[in-house]
């Protein structure tokens, strides 16, 4: 057999093609439940840790269990049903005008206070970036924050998930002294006011992502939150 | 006695004829997986692979991983290449061992991202750059193309070896000077750091890539100092 003949050469790409596509695709499809299971229970560990649970992504199931009592789906601003918070992707939603966006919310509550957790999604530099913020009782004062990337520049825009950038946004404010909305200004330096984050060195494009991403994300929560923060109060605690 | 003579000389042809199978591990053998570890390794010998030997080395444990991974995709991939040998087209052989190793390391990747998912995230694309290890092409092309599937083998494993125990000397040094760690484990005594009164402290240098690079300069240089076929004239 020549196995240099133009023919025998268009045969055996072909055929490497499919088999190498057939059995990857095999690989694929049968990991792909202990993949789901790995990323689940990751989202679980970032939307504990933003109200400062950090617990190991094994645990995190369970600990997701005790301390998030509701997940609630808004869209315009009012509770829809039918809809599983956990499982909305907000990649998609977020690309959807305001009117249709589906956006998920958690009702944490820790040591007798009630938390709400709200999912971000944005654009970094390089790729999309995550994370979850967690607003007191009062909605409006910061608990906690968490942050992740794709693709960020190590040590610079990639800087977002550490400690360092993250433990800023506690106690941070959302709203001015007229209770209207203003998110959080990720600064170039000099952040002062209760407002205010100091932003990333080299990773400016990605901080001004960060600051995007709560704008776009946070605001359509907020006349929810105003409305029923009450009733959500007395009905979790009446339930205890 | 000429009639001995006659005989070895007949078993000699017999020799030559039928090539009588080498022992599996023969010094020849033994050699494909030897010389990689020493005298031929590719990391310092023949400086491939340098961009992931500075790359995951901070710690121990992705070191690990990836020197595993490394292993798998070597080993299998010179066994398929091997198996393939006579029977892929000489002019799209690279494109063939381009997809053997790319498919190889999807693989990997998809198993690491199930099984050992934390990390998989700490590799991340490192991964998907074993891919242009240049050890790996580097050994398909110029070894298992022209051997045998168990020489392939061996060549694989040996040439793996070579690369790990490169990765893993420099993780070791880099995680205990640089983390006081390794595999995670505080080695060094919490009363020597001088937060707690001590003496010692962290060299955060050892975390940044340049002092991989130095590792492997300081690796090399005893490896050279130690072995003489290595110097040049």
């Amino acid at each position: 057999m020549d196995v240099n003949k133009n023919s025998y050469t268009f045969l055996f790409a072909t055929a490497m093609v499919v088999v190498v596509a057939a059995s990857l695709s095999f690989v694929a499809t049968n990991l792909k439940p202990f993949q789901a299971t790995n990323l689940e229970q990751e989202k679980m560990q970032s939307i504990l840790s933003s109200i400062q649970i950090q617990v190991e992504r094994s645990e995190a199931p369970k600990a997701f269990e005790i301390y998030i009592k509701e997940a609630i789906v808004l869209q315009e601003s009012e509770a829809v049903e039918g809809q599983d918070a956990f499982s909305i992707d907000l990649a998609k939603e977020i690309r959807k005008p305001d009117e249709k966006r589906l956006s998920p919310l958690y009702i944490a509550e820790k040591e007798g206070e009630i938390y709400y957790i709200i999912p971000l999604q944005g654009n970094g530099l390089w790729g999309p970036i995550w994370g979850y913020v967690s607003l007191k009782e009062d909605i409006n004062t910061v608990y906690g924050a968490t942050f992740d990337h794709k693709a960020e520049t190590p040590g610079l825009g990639a800087e977002i998930n550490t400690p360092v950038f993250e433990d800023q946004f506690k106690g941070k404010q959302m709203l001015d002294s007229n209770l209207s909305f203003v998110g959080i200004d990720v600064r170039k330096g000099d952040a002062s006011s209760e407002y205010e984050v100091d932003g990333i060195s080299g990773g400016t494009i990605t901080s001004d992502g960060v600051e995007a991403m709560i704008l776009d994300c946070v605001k359509g929560y907020v006349p929810f939150l105003k409305t029923y923060s009450g009733a959500i109060a007395t009905a979790l605690l009446i339930t205890e | 006695m000429a009639d001995v003579l006659e005989k070895k000389e007949e078993a000699n042809e017999l020799l030559i004829d039928r090539q009588p199978k080498e022992p599996l591990l023969s010094k020849k053998n033994r050699k494909l997986l030897n010389d990689p570890l020493n005298d031929n390794n590719p990391i310092t010998v023949q400086v491939l692979g340098i961009c992931s030997a500075l790359a995951i080395t901070v710690k121990l444990y992705p070191a690990l991983v990836m020197s595993i991974s490394v292993l798998f995709v070597m080993a299998a991939g010179n066994v398929i290449v091997s198996l393939m040998r006579n029977f892929i087209p000489n002019r799209i052989r690279i494109i063939v061992q381009l997809v053997v190793v790319a498919s190889l390391v999807a693989l990997v990747d998809q198993v690491l991202k199930a099984f050992v998912y934390d990390v998989s995230k700490e590799l991340s694309v490192f991964v998907g750059l074993i891919i242009t290890n240049c050890i790996i092409m580097g050994r398909l092309e110029a070894f298992a193309l022209g051997n045998t599937v168990w020489k392939s083998f061996l060549d694989g494993i040996g040439n793996a070896f070579g690369y790990a125990w490169i990765l893993l000397a420099v993780a070791f040094f880099r995680e205990l000077l640089g983390s006081g760690t390794l595999f995670g484990f505080q080695v060094i005594p919490d009363a020597w750091y001088l937060a707690n009164g001590g003496f010692y402290s962290n060299n955060g240098f050892m975390l940044l890539p340049p002092m991989a690079l130095i590792t492997v300069g300081i690796i090399i240089w005893v490896q050279r100092a130690r072995n003489t076929k290595l110097i040049e004239e």
